[in-house]
């Protein structure tokens, strides 16, 4: 059974704040911030935080990322999966994202460093983002959240 | 699950009548308690693969269903394809041939019971687990390629096993009609250094003990008897199946409108079978088959290297290779006829009867293994397919105990230390990089495997052979 608890954020920023909501097999990532590219910055945040601390993640190195999709919903779902392909790909972590969005081409980079198992624990690889609960929206005006299930 | 909502039709067996686009009936096997802890999502699943173009006879749940993606995990579906029936991306899943292989090792409790943490050690140390984790082995493109076509006899070919191994893995170890070239450089990319490792989740490799023999003869055909030693490896095609099924659930989500396929979730993305997006899928799905049964291959290479080292008098043996999340082209008996179809299983294991032609000569006679993993507190169980289980759902059964309770919500419940504490105390010794990821794992935040186990039994679905216990856990 679902249990409706959250893990919020250990910081609330005027940038936003990230928040895992539950799935019976996974894990939900949500991002909420002023506009989308902070929303979608905090999604990558509950991105991270659904594998290690995101703030044990050392911004040593920057990946640059673009991605374009038809909408906001699967522009998000092909942002977060481009993290996880920089992830797997690159045996690394990111803990600091900066998100520009101009209609629906997105362009990132995120600040990471390599895995250390002893110093991240590393709890599980995320596979992919999911279309299921995947939204993004503005409600009320000026509060954006973008969130999706991802399957770990 | 409300009961109101479904008609009863055995004790194990309920239905969801077709309403609304359903194109067949939702049918779904689980005792009464199962089914009421099922979450209404299941049922909305089950409805929603029904309406899909040309799904054969009903849209099917096992006994631990629960709420996956488009398909509920637990979910049977076939398709076929001279009715406009489709491939799904979300009916196989982001894991794709993710499955278990359970190894006899000739060895008997008491003769690993002394060296148990020794053993834990070596299997930890030699077997690649956990996030960031990497083969030894890297592949370059064309080698890529000739194990994307060759699976575990291309894995043989390289010395990772002997030859006999084959006949007891589905397909001869060998999935036909797969398509290198149909998978994208990024998912090679993906895979050129995990190849040989466990992942990480809810994957494992466990030292196990036969705890019970429920069925002696068939338990002998099996080699196994109460007392005996056996290795489970459960993990999937990895970082490159991953891959895949994320490329192509949004390329058959964007071209469903084109085939004129309404979805009534994005997630249940697919594609006519005949398309040019059912075909490069199938060409692609196939290959991470082979990506599956070649890494279950190394981690057996592995394991043995390391029972050589340390139990010498062991001899380790497959008993059977079954995966839990594939589409594969079987004939079954439709309407009296032989009718060729696309089977749908996710999270949901193969289950063939006795006879089958499909079956190894020295497994035909008895039926194929089915093999159910557990959690690293409880129990992973052996059963056999049955004849009736052929006529039920295709030949197919539950694949695990499915979670009760989700992730982060185990780990507010449980500290890793601890759960490994309890579970030493009981005579389980775990080994694992990431305490949170044993946290995440542990026992209690998952049904009752043997309710599960019992429901599949009683329904038919197959049949309960052996109850196997852990001694040794390596969780990635």
């Amino acid at each position: 059974m679902n249990h409706p608890t959250t893990h919020v954020s250990q910081t609330e920023t005027p940038q936003g704040r990230w928040e895992h909501f539950p799935h019976q097999a996974d894990m939900g990532v949500k991002g909420i911030g002023p506009t989308k590219e902070a929303a979608f910055e905090q999604a990558a945040l509950a991105l991270t935080g659904a594998i290690t601390n995101p703030e044990s993640v050392r911004p040593v190195k920057a990946v640059s990322i673009t991605c374009d999709a038809p909408d906001d919903e699967l522009l998000l779902v092909d942002w977060l999966n481009a993290l996880v392909y920089e992830m797997a790909t690159r045996n690394m972590l990111f803990g600091r994202f900066a998100v520009q969005i101009y209609d629906h081409r997105l362009q990132a980079t995120a600040w990471g460093e390599p895995v250390d198992v002893a110093r991240h624990q590393p709890a599980v690889e995320v596979k992919g983002a999911t279309y299921t609960a995947l939204s993004v929206k503005e409600e009320p005006p000026g509060c954006w959240t973008a969130q999706c299930v991802v399957d770990v | 699950m409300d009961l109101q909502r479904l008609t009863r039709h055995g004790e194990n067996e309920w239905m969801i009548e077709p309403q609304g686009t359903m194109r067949v009936p939702g049918v779904l096997y689980a005792t009464e308690s199962l089914i009421r802890d099922m979450d209404d999502k299941v049922y909305e699943q089950v409805v929603n693969v029904a309406t899909l173009p040309g799904i054969v006879r009903a849209s099917y749940a096992m006994p631990d269903a629960h709420w996956g993606y488009g398909f509920p995990i637990g979910g049977v579906a076939a398709f076929n394809p001279d009715k406009g029936g489709v491939i799904s991306a979300g009916g196989v899943g982001f894991d794709i041939s993710c499955g278990v292989r359970l190894l006899r090792t000739g060895l008997t409790t008491e003769e690993v019971q002394p060296i148990k943490e020794q053993l834990a050690d070596a299997l930890f140390h030699h077997v690649p687990a956990g996030v960031g984790s990497t083969g030894r082995l890297r592949l370059n493109r064309d080698e890529m390629d000739a194990m994307l076509s060759g699976g575990a006899k291309w894995a043989i070919s390289k010395g990772y096993g002997l030859r006999e191994d084959l006949a007891l893995i589905e397909e001869g170890g060998c999935m036909g009609g797969a398509e290198p070239s149909c998978v994208s450089d990024q998912a090679k990319k993906r895979q050129q250094d995990e190849m040989g490792t466990l992942g990480s989740g809810n994957h494992y490799l466990e030292v196990q003990r036969v705890a019970k023999i429920f069925d002696e003869s068939i338990g002998a055909a099996f080699g196994l008897r109460e007392g005996d030693v056996v290795v489970s490896i459960h993990c999937g095609s990895r970082g490159l199946g991953h891959q895949i099924g994320t490329e192509f659930l949004k390329r058959m989500a964007v071209s469903a409108s084109r085939h004129q396929i309404a979805l009534p979730d994005r997630e249940l993305a697919c594609a006519p079978i005949n398309s040019e997006e059912g075909q490069e899928y199938l060409g692609a799905m196939r290959a991470a088959i082979n990506c599956a049964l070649a890494n279950r291959q190394i981690i057996t290479h592995l394991v043995r290297e390391v029972f050589e080292k340390l139990l010498p008098q062991a001899s380790l043996t497959l008993l059977y290779d079954v995966s839990h999340n594939t589409c594969k082209v079987e004939t079954h008996e439709i309407d009296g006829k032989p009718a060729r179809l696309f089977v749908h299983r996710k999270g949901a294991t193969r289950a063939f009867g006795p006879g089958h032609p499909d079956l190894p000569p020295s497994l035909r006679a008895v039926g194929q293994p089915v093999l159910i993993g557990g959690t690293m507190g409880t129990a992973s169980y052996v059963l056999v397919g049955t004849t009736k289980g052929m006529a039920l759902a295709y030949g197919s059964a539950c694949h695990g105990a499915g979670r009760s309770m989700s992730r982060h919500h185990a780990t507010r419940r449980w500290q890793g230390r601890e759960v490994i504490k309890e579970l030493a105390s009981r005579g389980i010794v775990i080994r694992s990089p990431s305490m949170r990821g044993v946290a995440e794992e542990a026992p209690g935040a998952y049904k009752d495997v043997s309710e599960v186990v019992d429901a599949a039994d009683e329904a038919g679905l197959a049949k309960k052979v052996a109850r196997l216990e852990p001694l040794v856990c390596i969780k990635g």
